[in-house]
């Protein structure tokens, strides 16, 4: 029997379309994975948090503008500014010297190669610290887990980018990945007490985070005392201005426990105290 | 002279003809645009990811067209014995060795200041300003230091069997003396003899092409490097493109060319 070729290739094609439509929807299940969330994942699969560090070193060249040690230089970044950064800490004259990786040209070669070198030691500043945006973006990407992508990328855009709502979004997108995480709470948190003005939601979500610290492990609360410290510390600041004076003594004595300066925590419980007490209402004379 | 202007005439045909340039461009381009159209937080005004991706593709491109183009010159007129009608012009070996070069560069200029013309076109529409020197000086600093690779490239196609031996080779040296040709003292400090004296004397004699790499001048816009040190790297550059063409002529006068 003789068959036309193209009626085969039409009954191969309705055959092919077929089983398309049987076959569609059961396929993904077949390798029993979840289907991944982006392409990284699709191409890297769990090898891509490899390249999540590198990624956020990059968000941290960029905020020096290329001002930054190679592999091969000797004072090697191991804390990325751009953390200290997020937690307000800013450089002194001192801090910014010791970074000089650079120190004497070691020999002309050296020293006329720094012609071609960024050898400033700058920031980024001015709305030009979204440069660093892509990099933190892509670490996220890399890295869901990696806690610092969200809160460094929230703080930048937060208080030097003035964009909340991205801010927001992102710190949300991070809840997702790292439920009940307490570094990612502070720093909503300060979205809602800092540019939102909403006491009440900063409290819960600080209370959240105080709570989801506690339920770590011993291990855990040590690797993490910063964030309680500054969870108590913004949560006591936040019951003294809206007047809640007991309260916030009960915070800011959580936060003596654990600050490197209680001497300073128990002067500002003194101040409230004092004004608790004047805060009392004179018995009526009889 | 005008016959090395006749040589070098034939090389930057030859680039144009064949596909690789193309090829290059339009895959630049592409990754370019893919880049250039993702969204980080609704912010269109970040670029500088974009510039670094794309002057990282321009430096790739443009060193696999000035190798690939050098690699091939004098073992494909070798192999087409199209070398012996050349030589009997007459054209000496000198001549002809600085008219590849010479070919070599010019068409590697060529592919350069058309992905320079995309780069500044695609940056400049983004951010609305136009640093044409610090571009040109980039882009001169790169054109230099890609004569020294050609100089470098057609001394080993005299000696290597094959082009893609020759390529494969100066493209490992070359990506190897960019990544660690600065870092080469400091990594002999940390030896044991002999390595150390080894590394040591490596570093003071390799061509130092690391210094001919300004992206990041271009990409955190931190203006010019010093004028003086470009004119110093120049002719540094010249020196070493000096070196490369006459040790690749006193292999090539008196190589046998039948074999």
């Amino acid at each position: 029997m003789k068959v036309s070729p193209w009626i085969l290739l039409a009954g191969l094609l309705a055959l092919a379309f077929t089983l398309a439509t049987k076959l569609a929807a059961t396929a993904d299940n077949w390798s029993g994975r979840s289907k991944p969330e982006n392409v990284f994942e699709m191409l890297l699969g769990d090898g891509r948090r490899l390249f999540a560090n590198e990624s956020f070193t990059m968000a941290d060249v960029y905020f020096h503008s290329g001002y930054y040690p190679s592999m091969f230089d000797q004072n090697a970044k191991e804390q990325r500014e751009i953390i200290a950064a997020s937690h307000g800490h800013k450089e002194t004259e001192e801090e910014e010297k010791k970074e000089d990786f650079f120190g004497q040209p070691h020999d002309w070669i050296d020293a006329f190669g720094r012609n071609f070198r960024i050898t400033r030691h700058t920031h980024l500043a001015a709305h030009q610290e979204r440069e660093i945006l892509p990099w933190l973006r892509l670490a996220a990407d890399l890295d869901p887990q990696k806690i610092e992508t969200y809160t460094v990328g929230a703080y930048f855009m937060r208080e030097h980018l003035g964009r909340p709502n991205e801010a927001e979004a992102f710190l949300r997108e991070g809840l997702r990945h790292n439920p009940g995480n307490s570094e990612i709470l502070f720093e909503l948190g300060r979205i809602y007490r800092e540019n939102r003005h909403d006491l009440n939601r900063a409290r819960n979500v600080w209370e959240y985070g105080v709570k989801s610290y506690l339920s770590l492990s011993p291990d855990l609360q040590k690797e993490n005392k910063l964030v309680y410290e500054e969870l108590v510390m913004n949560l006591a600041r936040l019951e003294d201005e809206a007047g809640n004076y007991a309260a916030a003594i009960k915070w800011f004595e959580k936060g003596k426990v654990v600050s490197p300066a209680p001497d300073a925590i128990q002067k500002q419980i003194d101040d409230i105290e004092k004004k608790l007490a004047g805060a009392k209402p004179v018995a009526a004379p009889k | 002279m005008n016959k090395i202007f006749a040589l070098a005439g034939v090389v930057i045909k030859e680039l144009y003809r064949r596909k690789d340039f193309y090829v290059l461009f339009i895959l630049t381009a592409l990754l370019t645009f893919a880049a250039g159209s993702a969204n980080f937080f609704h912010d269109a005004k970040i670029v500088r990811y974009l510039k670094d991706i794309c002057l990282l593709l321009i430096w790739v491109s443009a060193l696999l067209v000035a190798i690939l183009t050098a690699a091939r010159q004098i073992p494909a007129e070798r192999e087409a014995r199209t070398i012996f009608p050349l030589l009997a012009k007459p054209v000496s070996r000198a001549q002809l060795i600085v008219g590849k070069f010479l070919g070599c560069w010019l068409a590697t200029g060529l592919a350069l200041f058309v992905f320079y013309l995309f780069f500044a076109v695609i940056t400049g529409s983004r951010e609305q300003i136009w640093p044409v020197g610090v571009y040109l000086e980039a882009a001169w600093m790169q054109w230099v230091m890609l004569a020294i690779v050609i100089g470098m490239v057609l001394l080993g196609s005299i000696y290597f069997a094959a082009p893609s031996s020759t390529t494969t080779i100066a493209f490992i040296v070359v990506v190897g003396i960019l990544f660690v040709g600065s870092h080469l003292n400091t990594i002999a400090l940390q030896q044991g003899e002999p390595v150390q004296s080894i590394l040591a004397f490596l570093y003071f004699t390799i061509p130092h092409l690391e210094w001919y790499d300004l992206r990041d001048f271009v990409v955190y816009d931190m203006g010019m490097a010093p004028v003086g040190a470009v004119a110093l790297a120049t002719l540094y550059a010249a020196a070493w493109t000096g070196i490369f063409l006459l040790l690749t002529w006193l292999g090539f006068r008196r190589k046998n060319l039948t074999t």
